[in-house]
């Protein structure tokens, strides 16, 4: 091993001098390295195991729905352009009853031929085994709902099937890619428990169904070159006599749509959230090698005096720099593999993958060393740049004194009210007010952060509240497969302990306007509704009234009309026409692109008068067990929801899924506001040890000299709050935007105790840092400190 | 700015009893073989209104000295008596009380406030002491009232010792402890300087102690203690100290 170079030895003892202060860097870019880790490796391992699951389980790569088509129709559509394969299956919902659940479980049941050989969505078997053709009572169950309830192989289950009463037996638990994201019908968020998913023998669904000799889904897959687009329109085409409701994309069915956002949403937080942290960390270091070169002048002097080039001088610095870098990156590395597999971990939860690909990811390691050496050598640069340009003979003499005859702007009577040392902290934040302001503006980037997370929670909650307590304020909301008249609803609104009944009515349809197209649904509200309501942004009903469509902001957007003009719609089910609608008005939505009418002119339109999709419910809560009950005895019904459930699990799951991630989030915010204070208290302390030293030997006590120090920190603290608070808005109005999707608006709400919060995080992390360099305060040794000149 | 404050009820007995009694005193830096004796056992006694001049070669242990009476430093060993408080056991928080209300501080180096002004560089004092005189008084002592609103950047050498003077006296110290408070300076500003430190001494009756290099200064003392070596080697009374303006380097 050959001896380090007096310049290399220097490095690392100047490192250990300042070990406090490279600690607090190194954990500020650690935290955005881990940061930046954690979501890419998650993002990684989600999306390969996602395509290594379509791949190996042959995911389909189009669906088309239709009411009942014949077999031989296959063969057409495998002579179709661009189709590699395509199976025929029955889809049917119904309600699958659990002993010690009250409540109708929603279910989805597929046809499923076990002697097929690599099928298009082949199951994943986890227990239990296959289901025989021999026995037609036999199924297959999805895993987590089997999880939810206990349920094992051997076991049986209750279903009602198109309003008939079935007993089945499991054969085995299964996963699958088409549930990996299992959403119950009609809402957006999943609930193991509360959403079945079997597989049963064709012969079992085409007598369930009624669909002896014909299918009710094509299930297909492309060739790589194919356009999904045209095939899908030939498809529509060829299945329209069959009663399609329109073929989808796998880019737009459900569990992969889901999947497909969460990535895009983890992408969005990683770019917007690594620069903030790595900016903060430049920073830093720009403040800590500002101050390191000036201390060294005379030093730097002396080396060029000897003869050292500039060069080396630079480099000197430089790896001084570096050696923070590598440490931030590698820890922040560890940190981002070990917190990625534990949020990976928690993914699981709600998207469940049979394996899951989650690995360290080696091939970042050189890109965090490279961000975090970049982020570092940007923060250095001129500080280092000062070292160099330095002349010998300007070096060795001290910098000039610092003249505060400067005025603060405040008067002399304010200044009169002030003791000394606190007009000692107004004059040295108003001598230095830029530095002063980068630490004001570090401090805020703390408190940004932390606003940032808190506005978050908010708008979550508001959505929920929204969501459950103004849009939709019903206890049950009942789907029908398909509509049905009067007669339905008047069933339902007999049973026992239903209180009021709400019909709705729901069509799938292409939007179209010129060469744009959406696929949606329009709904149809009832004249006065009560439990189902379109609502704007402010909350306030919005009538539907008239012949027109009343589109949601996205939609219109989309679609790139306006009030007045005319949307065309091709309905995807019933006689399937083709409509001509005015935009009578724009609402803005929070979840979905809703589009609405009054239901009456829907059905109107569509020429099937009186006809209802489902309906929603408000129920006496004692007598909700007798209403459940009847419920699942009504023919025709395909989905209960429950609301007050829906709205539970939804809390639960942003408290585990996001929530571990805001909380980690909020953990790096009290690490940079920490980081940023004690280095500016380091600074402080070191620069002014003379004068503290000085304050000392004049009597002031431990606290009173800390005082003229840590005030000034407290000052610019304070302001950093009112400075972070706007941050914070701005970053999450930023954020807000980039996470709003299809799916769902996020809405920029925010509370103001959000702001106290947060505030009180930044300053807990505030009196930590103090408190480190009260320490130091406490520790210093006055005669030596006055030995020395300033 | 409200803290608890030590308050420290030294009897002052009048008469002319030492106001200072070191017995003993030995101050060892660091530990084993490399360890550096600084003071290898001194003792002394100081009369109460006294100038004293200490002299000696640097490292002789003179500023080790005053460090340890002025309360900024400990004696490894040894006793050491202000009137009849034995300062030498006093914790850190009762030695920062001594000196606030009773230990005045002049250095080389000035030591001021660069961000206050030279009146409120006084005033640092003035807030914390139990009995001082004004900011502005101190500064008429030194001459210095037409320049209380200059901050430090703005005043030459001479005149920012003149400062660090009035800081010092301010509270009306029992004692004044000068550290090199001419070293920084020419002669002809030095000789402002040790003016100002006679007239304060015999006008306030403020025990001065002031360490120089320059031997000349010993004239203006009522007496002159010789350092070497750690020790004291010699102890000189002066019946007849010359005034201020007759001393010469």
């Amino acid at each position: 091993m050959t001896a380090l170079s007096v310049l290399d030895r220097k490095v690392l003892r100047d490192l250990w001098r300042i070990k406090g202060q490279a600690v607090a860097i190194i954990f500020v870019i650690a935290s955005g390295i881990a940061l930046f880790e954690m979501s890419n490796n998650m993002i990684i391992a989600l999306d390969e195991t996602m395509r290594a699951y379509y791949e190996r389980h042959r995911f389909a790569d189009v669906f088309a729905p239709a009411k009942r088509a014949p077999k031989n129709v296959l063969s057409e559509i495998r002579n179709l352009e661009g189709v590699s394969d395509v199976e025929g299956r029955i889809n049917g919902g119904g309600l699958a009853t659990v002993p010690g659940v009250d409540a109708p479980i929603s279910a989805r049941v597929l046809s499923y031929d076990p002697d097929r050989v690599s099928p298009i969505n082949r199951v994943f078997l986890t227990e239990g085994r296959m289901i025989r053709t021999t026995h037609p009572d036999e199924i297959l169950l999805l895993r987590p709902f089997a999880d939810a309830h206990g349920l094992e192989p051997g076991d049986s289950l209750a279903m009602t099937l198109n309003g008939a009463q079935r007993e089945f037996v499991i054969a085995g638990l299964a996963l699958s890619p088409e549930f990996i994201y299992a959403l119950p019908p009609g809402e957006f968020v999943v609930d193991a428990g509360r959403f079945a998913v079997l597989w049963a023998n064709v012969e079992t669904m085409e007598a369930a169904y009624d669909l002896d000799g014909a299918f009710n889904e094509a299930v297909l897959t492309i060739s790589r070159t194919a356009q999904v687009d045209s095939l899908i329109q030939s498809l529509d085409r060829l299945m329209a006599p069959y009663g399609a409701t329109g073929a989808i994309a796998r880019a737009d069915q459900v569990s992969n749509k889901y999947l497909v956002e969460e990535l895009k949403q983890l992408s969005t937080m990683t770019t917007v959230m690594t620069p903030i942290f790595l900016g903060v960390a430049i920073f830093l270091l720009n403040i800590v090698i500002t101050r390191l070169v000036q201390t060294e002048r005379e030093q730097i002097g002396l080396l060029k005096a000897f003869g050292y080039s500039n060069g080396d001088i630079g480099l000197h610095y430089l790896k001084f720099v570096l050696a923070i870098a590598l440490g931030g990156a590698l820890l922040g590395w560890l940190g981002g593999q070990y917190l990625g597999a534990v949020i990976s971990e928690i993914y699981r939860l709600y998207f469940h993958f049979p394996f899951l690909l989650y690995g360290a990811e080696w091939s970042t390691v050189g890109g965090s060393i490279l961000i975090s050496a970049s982020a570092a050598s940007l923060g250095a640069y001129a500080a280092i740049r000062g070292a160099v340009v330095l002349s010998p003979a300007v070096a060795m003499r001290p910098p000039a004194p610092p003249n505060y005859a400067r005025g603060t702007g405040l008067t002399e009577a304010m200044m009169r009210a002030l003791d000394q040392p606190s007009r000692m902290i107004l004059r040295r934040v108003a001598r230095q007010p830029f530095r002063a302001g980068l630490t004001v503006l570090g401090v805020g980037a703390a408190m940004g952060l932390a606003v940032m997370m808190r506005f978050n929670f908010n708008a979550t909650d508001y959505m929920l509240d929204v969501s459950f307590n103004v849009t939709d304020r019903s206890d049950v909301f009942v789907t029908f497969p398909e509509p049905v008249s009067g007669a339905a609803i008047h069933e339902i609104e007999k049973i026992d302990g239903v209180l009021y009944t709400e019909p709705f009515r729901s069509a799938p349809v292409v939007f179209r306007n010129e060469r744009i197209e959406y696929l949606g649904a329009i709904t149809g509200l009832p004249a006065n509704p009560v439990l189902n309501r379109a609502v704007d942004s402010d909350l306030r009903n919005v009538p539907i009234r008239g012949d027109g469509i009343v589109l949601s902001e996205q939609l219109a957007e989309l679609l790139s009309v306006n009030v007045g003009e005319a949307v065309t719609v091709s309905v995807k089910e019933g006689r399937r026409p083709t409509l001509e609608l005015p935009v009578s008005g724009k609402v803005e939505a929070l979840i979905g692109t809703p589009a609405y009418m009054t239901m009456d002119s829907l059905n109107r339109a569509l020429k099937e008068p009186y006809r209802m999709s489902g309906a929603y419910l408000k129920i006496d809560p004692e007598q909700r067990t007798a209403v459940y009950e009847q419920l699942k005895s009504v023919p025709k019904v395909a989905g209960v929801s429950l609301r007050r459930e829906a709205y539970h699990n939804f809390k639960e799951m942003i408290d585990q899924g996001p929530g571990t991630f805001r909380n980690i989030m909020a953990v790096f915010s009290i690490v940079i506001a920490a980081g940023v204070v004690y280095n500016a208290a380091r600074i402080a302390f070191i620069e002014r040890s003379h004068d503290l030293a000085s304050l000392r030997v004049l009597g002031f006590t431990k606290i009173e000299a800390g005082y003229v120090l840590l005030g000034e920190l407290a000052l610019l603290t304070l302001l950093a709050l009112p400075i972070g608070s706007l941050i914070g808005y701005g970053l999450w109005a930023y954020l807000a935007g980039a996470l709003s999707t299809e799916l769902y608006q996020i809405p920029t709400v925010y509370r103001e105790d959000s702001l106290g919060q947060s505030a009180i995080v930044v300053l807990v992390a505030a009196v930590i840092a103090a408190a480190f360099v009260q320490r130091d305060i406490n520790k210093l040794d006055i005669a030596a400190a006055l030995k020395t000149r300033e | 700015m409200s803290h608890h404050r030590e308050q420290l009820d030294i009897s002052d007995p009048d008469g002319a009893e030492a106001i200072y009694r070191a017995r003993g005193i030995t101050k060892v830096y660091g530990e084993g073989p490399s360890a550096v004796h600084a003071l290898r056992g001194v003792d002394l006694d100081v009369p109460p209104g006294e100038l004293v001049v200490l002299l000696g070669p640097s490292g002789s242990g003179k500023s080790t000295l005053l460090n340890i009476m002025g309360g900024l430093d400990r004696a490894t060993g040894g006793d050491l008596y202000f009137r009849d408080a034995l300062i030498s056991d006093y914790s850190d928080r009762r030695l920062t009380a001594y000196r606030r209300q009773h230990v005045g501080f002049v250095f080389q180096f000035y030591n001021l406030m660069p961000s206050l002004t030279a009146r409120e560089n006084v005033e640092l004092v003035t807030e914390i002491a139990p009995a001082p005189m004004s900011a502005d008084e101190a500064l008429r002592l030194v001459d210095l009232d037409h320049r209380a609103d200059h901050f430090p950047a703005e005043l030459s050498g001479g005149e920012q010792q003149r400062v660090a003077i009035a800081r010092a006296i301010a509270k009306k110290p029992t004692v004044l402890f000068c550290d090199e408070p001419t070293g920084a300076l020419d002669s002809k500003t030095g000789v402002t300087v040790l003016r100002a430190l006679q007239t304060l001494n015999r006008e306030l009756g403020a025990t001065t102690l002031i360490i120089t290099h320059a031997a000349a200064t010993a004239a203006m003392a009522d007496r002159v203690i010789n350092f070497a070596d750690g020790a004291i080697r010699e102890v000189v009374e002066n019946d007849n100290p010359v005034d201020a303006e007759e001393v010469s380097w």
